[in-house]
């Protein structure tokens, strides 16, 4: 048994229904919490000194709403035939794809200085906006980790002092990160001669894809990833 | 007797000891900060959305321009969790490859780092001696890679080519003759090992150089000794990783501890700080660079006597040669499928990191079987340590914010992303 299973296991005896699902992938062990019992897990798991995870290493959100929506349709694409002309896949198939309480998670990664060892824990953060209780009570490092994914995804972290923009530029609208946001973004920015100042205006890019997002399930991959550990 | 307000100042974001694009609002009583607000983002490209709409291999360029003083450290993170994902294993002299260049780019790091802090601390001649060195690295990643910063040369797989068998040569012109041209290029002869192996051999005596500067100087311990103290508990609790951590007392190096590459078959030390200082953060570096010395020449001998391929032959992950896609003509496909739409990489999600010269860089990567990352989290030694800044330099004056900014060796690259 490798330690990252003995982890696993150790985890699921302690933590018993405070966590849901535990996974091994890649030899890295993912422990699924719910928003409302984050706190108290990261406490304990800071404090009992056989996980002693001291440190929190990152912090991020994810937006799953447009996972596993390819661009370009590999099983039976030959009846259209196979155009570069590809569009982005548009808002709307992007929101059917999750149910909006599995769209955000908010993702910790956990390292234990004493022990050796990395923990992740994922949570998915219900509701619009999304909300999770914040950890800086647990580390203090939380504080801009939270602040960052506030700016990028618009997660709420309950209980930060200090949930301001991080990132983006002062006055920013939207939230830059979620996968209905365009990647050129909404306004463009020039100075203007005769105003004599900054003006934003709306972007003049036309969005394109590049190289289409394709997801395939060939022989190649038939023996890695989700089988391998 | 007039009533003294506290007041505010603005510090950056266009100053030269702001090591880049940071702005900070300091709260003052007097001279003393009362409060710290640094404002980053001045410098957010927006890295981790733009990889999301690329193939993989087209990303390895966005990482080099992460921390720009160390480039390939930040490639490593990220081909290494590709290759975690692919479950592929690369070549052992590829391993010596990447592990001598991440050493290279941990003293290109260092080498930058203890410039621009002895200069914003008012040393001025180290920062001439350390770039005179930096010269010989950059060449180093030019001779490997064709560019002087932006290397490129990590890939999924391996490295992208063969450490070169002859150096470029300096040119007699109108300003340099044949003389100093003979002498300038008296270590040029051989190839790139023997170059670095000169380089090894000239080391330590530049980083004794540094020391005579500046370990002694009343000055420098003026400003570094008891300046920005942080003990081992809050420096874990404030996610520091790196010569940040090492520095207050906490032995933990991810070489050692979760050894990557070749490094558990190296022989080096991890020099550990005692009061958790400046200056304190300043000796590990120093060591870090005599340490990374000593790396680069075991690398270096054993790379001369294991010659081999550089890079996986799995064609699925790495493209053929130039040649055999001329001549063959699944070769060719190949060829034409990795550069037109990529390789895909299995649904899953994965953490890799290095031991970066900065501290822990590591890449988050989650996909969802596709060609392109669905998502790119980079964890950036510098964000964690200077979200620390307004503790660390809490009751300190003015004049030490410089040295506590100088001590984190912020770049902006990484921190804003």
């Amino acid at each position: 048994m490798t330690t990252a299973q003995a982890l696993a296991t150790r985890v699921k005896e302690v933590f018993g229904a405070l966590i849901k699902d535990t996974r091994v992938q890649h030899g890295e062990v993912t422990c699924d919490v719910d928003a409302a019992n984050l706190v108290k897990v990261c406490n304990r798991l800071r404090d009992e000194p056989e996980f002693a995870f001291q440190i929190l290493v990152d912090l991020c959100g994810i937006d799953y709403s447009a996972y596993g929506v390819a661009e370009w349709n590999t099983q039976d694409a030959t009846g259209s035939g196979f155009s570069r002309g590809v569009q982005r896949a548009d808002d709307a198939a992007y929101h059917g794809a999750v149910a909006p309480e599995n769209r955000f998670a908010v993702i910790y990664h956990l390292l234990s200085v004493a022990n050796n060892m990395r923990l992740r824990l994922r949570a998915f953060a219900p509701g619009e906006p999304p909300k999770v209780d914040s950890v800086i009570g647990v580390w203090s490092c939380a504080n801009w980790y939270e602040r960052e994914a506030f700016d990028l995804y618009g997660i709420l972290f309950e209980g930060h002092p200090d949930l301001r923009r991080i990132l983006t530029d002062y006055g920013f609208i939207g939230n830059p990160f979620r996968k209905d946001f365009p990647l050129f973004g909404h306004v463009e920015m020039r100075y203007d001669a005769v105003k004599k100042r900054v003006v934003y205006e709306p972007v003049k890019i036309e969005p394109r894809v590049l190289v289409p997002k394709v997801i395939r399930e060939d022989h190649r991959y038939l023996n890695s990833g989700e089988n391998a550990e | 007797m007039a009533e003294i307000q506290n007041y505010t100042i603005n510090f950056g974001p266009q100053h030269p000891a702001a090591h880049g694009v940071l702005r900070l609002v300091l709260e003052m009583d007097g001279e003393v900060i009362e409060r710290a607000d640094p404002h980053i983002g001045l410098l957010h490209r927006g890295t981790e959305k733009l990889a999301e709409s690329k193939p993989y291999n087209q990303n390895i360029g966005y990482m080099d321009r992460l921390d720009y003083v160390s480039m390939m450290c930040n490639e490593h993170a990220y081909v290494m969790v590709i290759e975690k994902m692919l479950g592929v294993s690369v070549p052992l002299r590829a391993q010596y490859i990447r592990t001598m260049f991440d050493e290279i780019t941990r003293i290109l790091n260092h080498l930058l780092w203890i410039g621009a802090h002895a200069i914003d601390i008012g040393a001025m001649t180290v920062f001439l001696y350390a770039f005179r060195e930096r010269e010989d690295l950059m060449d180093a990643y030019e001779a490997v890679s064709g560019a002087r910063m932006h290397a490129g040369y990590y890939r999924p797989g391996g490295v992208y080519r063969d450490l070169p068998d002859s150096m470029p040569k300096y040119q007699t012109s109108k300003w340099h003759n044949a003389k100093e041209v003979a002498r300038l290029n008296a270590n040029r002869q051989g190839g790139l090992l023997d170059f670095l192996d000169d380089f090894c051999s000239r080391f330590p005596k530049y980083v004794d150089e540094y020391e005579t500067l500046l370990t002694d100087n009343r000055i420098w311990k003026q400003r570094t000794v008891d300046i920005g103290i942080v003990t081992p508990e809050r420096a874990m609790q404030m996610g520091f990783t790196g010569p940040m951590l090492r520095g207050s007392g906490v032995e933990w190096d991810l070489r050692k501890k979760q050894p990557y590459e070749v490094y558990d078959r190296l022989e080096f030390d991890i020099p550990v700080g005692i009061n958790g200082d400046c200056y304190a953060r300043y000796l590990v570096r120093i060591e870090e660079m005599r340490q990374s010395n000593r790396i680069i020449k075991q690398c270096i001998d054993w790379l001369r006597a294991n010659p081999g391929p550089v890079m996986l032959p799995d064609h699925k992950v790495t493209p053929p040669s130039r040649e055999h896609m001329k001549g063959d003509m699944e070769s060719l496909i190949h060829h034409f499928k990795l550069f037109t739409e990529g390789y895909t990489v299995p649904a899953g999600e994965a953490y890799s990191a290095v031991e970066h010269p900065k501290g822990e860089f590591g890449i988050y990567l989650v996909s969802d079987g596709a060609n392109k990352p669905y998502r790119l989290k980079i964890r950036a030694p510098g964000f964690a340590h200077l979200s620390s800044l307004d503790e660390m330099t809490r009751g300190h004056m003015l004049a030490d914010v410089v040295a506590i900014i100088g001590t984190q060796d912020i770049v902006f690259g990484e921190v804003d992303r």
